[in-house]
């Protein structure tokens, strides 16, 4: 039996090293292109150590001179995609913790229906409600702004409640109803008792709506118009040039600053995550 | 409890707003427009089922529909049983495991544009990454991103990096299988296969069904990659998908009323395709009781 079992242990740690040399591979390569002088990103063999460490590349691709589209003004790319994010954030955990509140724990007619309904539109693909949406944009003058990037994150989305709402119904209703006893109001009840103990499910949305801003590409693609309104998903494309020449080593330090803040927040906010979506359940 | 009502729909407002303003009103204004010709310069007007009809003889249209299908039947079975693996690796008890976890789900947070870069660059056939390590094998390398009979393939594989968030969710539903149910497979001497096809998989079928069902609703919408790796869907339009054909026809040749209709198929597909995937489970789905 024992025997067995460190057989089945060595077969395990072998598997994770293999897949995780899979998983870290390109990574890695994205890290060593970024600090390789150019004439070494295309060598065959491929070279794994540049001969010359370039870190100047970083501040090359920062300031970088495309030559089809100009300056590239990558710390106005960042800027805006950090507005766009940070709004996205608070209007997505606001709303979405309001509304599972609303589906969790208060009682009123039509409740469950309604959130059939609710979990039923994660069904609707998003190029669907594109052309509509962008008329209505572009009706209220929005189109050009980030407006039609963040105001929709204060309306909720499906998935978040349906999220929330499944970590709200763990907590015990007792607590609830002794606040009320002591004269809370329900706004109070949600501020003072439910808000504090759900923290770890309302930073997975917070996650979910970084990662999802962050990385947004069609919704800048339609929306966004003039070069220095563009977010980092959507101004990386102007480092890759139609016909070849494409500066790699300086594409892949901008890609790397792009994909930065979230590696930092995920090493910092990990523990918490997974736990979140643990105790969140999805069933 | 009429108090009940209006505090509920207060605290609801948000959603219920968003719901009116972002998913019914667009629906609903999606399918008017498909009965339309219409532009940014020009108003709708009505046609009838032009757009349907023309859509059933639409070369192009029938194109990104296979490609979308069979981007589809590949991609979300394999980065379910891929995600399904990496879990149940996660789940052993052995050290480093908060290392793997991270590398596993790291590629989920890149970008899926800069993603797409990386892997235009990796998968090249002259001088990409990959085929130096299949020609050190000695073996004869495909062209992944220049021949239509790979360009599918090379986009199922990249989707496989993406599948940390469903591997989580994963992760979570196998650390809610009870541990006594284990232990009674030890008793009756249940070999790893046997546990894992008769505790771990039916007790995990219903995040199974969820994740599928994400998948595939993810699948038949694919975009951002491709636009980026293989712009006008080269080769051969061998990665020209439903929701390329849509984008182009709203945004690049201002054929709205025509896209929307694109849309509409788009959606009852979708319908048609998660109904079938919860009618089906219907029968191996297992949920618990309580």
């Amino acid at each position: 039996m024992g025997k067995r079992k460190q057989i089945q242990t060595a077969l395990t740690h072998v598997a994770l090293i293999l897949l995780s040399v899979v998983f870290a591979l390109p990574l890695l390569w994205m890290l060593s292109t970024s600090l390789k002088p150019i004439s070494e990103t295309l060598t065959t063999p491929p070279k794994w150590i540049p001969t010359e460490v370039m870190w100047s590349n970083y501040p090359d691709a920062i300031n970088y001179n495309s030559k089809q589209l100009g300056y590239i003004p990558f710390l106005v790319y960042m800027r805006n995609t950090v507005v766009v994010t940070i709004l996205c954030i608070v209007g997505s955990v606001t709303s979405n913790a309001l509304v599972a509140y609303s589906f969790s724990r208060l009682r009123w007619a039509g409740r469950d229906a309604f959130f059939g309904l609710t979990v039923a539109t994660m069904m609707i693909p998003f190029p669907v409600l594109m052309v509509p949406t962008f008329t209505l944009f572009r009706y209220l003058g929005w189109v050009g702004s980030f407006k039609p990037l963040w105001v929709p994150a204060f309306f909720a989305s499906a998935f978040s409640i349906f999220l929330l709402r499944q970590f709200f119904r763990t907590i015990p209703m007792e607590l609830s109803e002794a606040a009320k006893l002591d004269g809370c109001s329900e706004f109070r009840i949600f501020t003072d008792v439910i808000v504090p103990l759900a923290k770890p499910a309302l930073m997975v949305v917070a996650l979910f709506t970084f990662m999802g801003s962050w990385n947004d590409f069609l919704g800048p693609l339609i929306y966004l118009v003039d070069q220095n309104t563009f977010t980092l998903a959507l101004g990386l494309s102007a480092y890759q040039t139609q016909h070849g020449g494409t500066p790699w080593n300086l594409l892949m330090a901008a890609t790397l600053l792009v994909i930065l803040p979230i590696l930092i927040v995920f090493f910092f906010a990990q523990k918490l995550f997974i736990q979140g979506i643990a105790t969140s359940g999805f069933k | 409890m009429k108090k009940d009502l209006r505090i509920g729909l207060l605290f609801a407002l948000p959603w219920i707003l968003g719901f009116i303003i972002f998913l019914a009103y667009p629906v609903l204004a999606s399918l008017y427009y498909s009965f339309t010709n219409f532009s940014i310069l020009r108003e709708p007007s009505y046609v009838g089922a032009d757009n349907y009809a023309e859509l059933a003889s639409d070369t192009v249209f029938h194109k990104a529909l296979i490609n979308t299908l069979i981007y589809a039947v590949g991609a979300v079975p394999l980065s379910t049983v891929v995600a399904i693996g990496l879990a149940m690796l996660l789940n052993t008890k052995v050290k480093g495991m908060s290392y793997y976890r991270t590398i596993f789900f790291l590629p989920s947070l890149v970008p899926m544009v800069a993603l797409g870069t990386l892997f235009l660059w990796i998968f090249n056939g002259d001088y990409g990454l990959l085929n130096e390590g299949i020609r050190a094998a000695n073996l004869e390398p495909p062209n992944w991103l220049g021949d239509p009979a790979w360009s599918k393939s090379t986009l199922m594989l990249i989707s496989m990096w993406g599948c940390g968030q469903a591997m989580v969710i994963y992760l979570a539903g196998l650390q809610n299988v009870p541990v006594s149910l284990y232990e009674a497979a030890d008793l009756d001497g249940a070999k790893l296969g046997k546990k894992i096809w008769n505790v771990t998989l039916p007790m995990l079928s219903p995040v199974i069904l969820f994740n599928v069902v994400m998948g595939i609703i993810g699948a038949l919408q694919v975009f951002a990659v491709p636009y980026v790796m293989f712009p006008g869907g080269a080769p051969a339009r061998s990665t020209y998908f439903i929701a390329s054909y849509l984008f182009d026809n709203a945004f690049q040749y201002q054929r709205m009323g025509y896209a929307s209709a694109v849309g509409w198929v788009m959606f009852i597909i979708t319908l048609v395709l998660t109904l079938l995937a919860l009618k089906m489970s219907d029968r191996h789905v297992h949920y618990e009781t309580e």
